[in-house]
């Protein structure tokens, strides 16, 4: 059997929170398990939403924006990180500028974000994809640079063209590495995404759930949807992981 | 087809504007279907010189040439075996070995058969389809002999290719080694820094001083194969050697 050590404070938490709850006294300030779990426990109903529809439904919604902006990041991150780990030259070129831009948070961006493509869906997902972006691309430079030189070297005796060296060496040698940096930028855009949803003329999404719930003094609800953004935080990292142990446990294993 | 080194002299630039000289003017021939051992104490440039030959380094002066021809850059002739572990460990034992085929533009299947051809011949047949890691040392370097072999090189140039193993493998496999040699008639550059391998393989010895190295001592290895390592003949060669390699000419400067 598994050690119950772990499960301690998590009960405890709950056990506490209900304790806590009921000498409050104030579902505004700490609403009872007994009004958050029926949220939870009917995920598919917008009767406990407020009209904004199903914790599933604005889920979905996040969800689909997170992709968007996740996968343009990628899309963009992953061949510059490569550019930039095999060549000198753009690396030069690039990095004086990647570390001036890497500190900003990505909600700085938001004000920016509002001027450049106004209220709606383009400056959502372009916090977002500022979010991910970062991490893919370090991790892929990384990840370029530390591919052994004798990889490189065998394919050359053996006949490569350089796009065999990029196909069948750098993309596999590097595509750990890469993979962790798309697992923690989707962390990050996660963190994203509920931000840019309480940007102005957002009407779906988790973020602009909570915020809603928060003005109507539903405060239930936000809790019912904190749970559940982490719940989803949690399974898309695990599925990053699994594929992380399904594909590169050479990495691991090589000795 | 006779393999020339020509003078081939290298200086590899430092920080600091300073060069250090790890070859210097040297100079051997190899023939058709010869195994020659390059012998040299370690740190000397015996890599340096492969990787030289291989095309994957320049030489500062002096030239590698096939039958007369100056060759510049890599050539599909030869293949090399690294000293440091080289597989790719993200590929099966099969797809190491057909890489070179992949890349030489080879269909997936026909590829897939060439490579069971190979690793039948090293003795792997089983392990097709397992990865790297599963496998012990010796076995490794036999799929990196597999793989070097696939794309049918006339000369393959070996870096200490046993050097990392204990001496019963090291042993076997250099056995495996020259059945292989005699089977597909390679010539091989082999490099080494153990005299009783080099006896044991070579049928000439190219012996050079510690860095910068030169040629100091060419050794002819009269032994009838197979060789025995444990009786006396070969102790007297291995003797010979010895007493060579420590002329004044061949040791430390
Ligand atoms: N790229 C390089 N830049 C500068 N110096 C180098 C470079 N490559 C090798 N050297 C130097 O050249 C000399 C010969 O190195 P090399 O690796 O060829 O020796 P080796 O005989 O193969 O050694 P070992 O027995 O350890 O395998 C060494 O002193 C090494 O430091
Ligand atoms: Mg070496």
């Amino acid at each position: 059997m598994r050690s119950p050590v772990p499960l301690l404070l998590p009960v405890l938490l709950i056990v506490g929170w209900e304790v806590a709850a009921h000498f409050i006294d104030n579902p505004f300030i700490l609403p009872s398990l007994t009004t958050v779990i029926p949220i939870l426990l009917h995920p598919f109903s917008d009767k406990f939403t407020l009209g904004t529809g199903s914790l599933v439904d604005n889920a979905a919604v996040s969800l689909f924006r997170v992709a968007l902006g996740f996968a343009l990041a990628a899309l963009i991150a992953i061949p510059l990180g490569i550019g930039m780990g095999r060549s000198a030259l753009l690396n030069n070129i690039l990095d004086a500028t990647i570390e001036l831009l890497r500190p900003i948070p990505p909600l700085a961006w938001v004000p920016l974000a509002l001027a450049w493509f106004k209220i709606g869906l383009v400056s959502i997902v372009f916090i977002i994809l500022i979010g991910a972006f970062f991490p893919i691309l370090l991790n892929t430079i990384d990840g370029v640079k530390s591919i052994k030189r004798t990889w490189v070297e065998v394919a050359l005796t053996l006949g490569a063209r350089e796009s065999d060296i990029l196909g069948k060496v750098i993309l596999h040698g590097a595509a750990p590495t890469i993979w962790t940096g798309l697992r923690v930028g989707f962390g990050i855009s996660w963190m994203c995404v509920v931000a840019a949803e309480w940007l102005p003329g957002t009407t779906r999404g988790l973020g602009y759930l909570i915020l809603y719930a928060y003005n109507f003094g539903q405060t239930n609800v936000i809790i019912a949807g904190m749970v559940i953004i982490g719940i989803i935080g949690i399974v898309i990292d695990q599925v990053f992981k699994a594929g992380e142990r399904r594909w590169f446990s050479w990495r691991a294993l090589e000795r | 087809m006779t393999l020339t080194i020509r003078n081939i002299t290298k200086d590899f630039l430092v920080p600091g504007d300073q060069s250090i000289c790890a070859l210097s003017e040297i100079t051997f021939s190899v023939a058709d279907e010869e195994f020659v051992s390059v012998l040299g104490p370690s740190g000397c440039g015996k890599t340096t010189l492969l990787r030289i030959i291989a095309g994957l380094e320049y030489a500062t002066s002096g030239s590698i040439e096939i039958n007369g021809e100056i060759i510049s850059g890599r050539s599909p002739r030869m293949a090399m075996i690294f000293q440091e572990y080289s597989l790719y460990p993200w590929r099966t034992v099969r797809d190491n070995v057909t890489f070179g085929l992949e890349v030489g533009g080879m269909h997936k299947s026909q590829a897939r058969e060439v490579a069971q051809t190979y690793l039948h011949l090293v003795g792997l047949d089983d392990f097709a389809d397992r990865y790297p890691h599963e496998l012990s040392g010796g076995m490794r370097q036999r799929v990196t002999v597999a793989r070097a072999l696939a794309i049918k090189p006339q000369i393959l140039l070996m870096d200490e290719p046993f050097g990392a193993l204990d001496a019963q493998t090291r042993n076997r496999l250099q056995e495996e080694l020259l059945e292989i040699w005699e089977k597909t008639k390679k010539t091989i550059i082999f490099v080494t820094h153990s005299v009783d391998e080099a006896v044991y393989l070579a049928d000439r010895l190219i012996v050079l001083t510690s860095r910068p190295a030169r040629v100091c001592e060419v050794i002819p290895i009269h032994l009838a194969r197979p060789r025995d390592r444990t009786g006396q003949e070969f102790a007297r060669v291995r003797r010979q050697v010895l007493d060579l390699i420590a002329q004044p000419k061949c040791s430390l400067q």
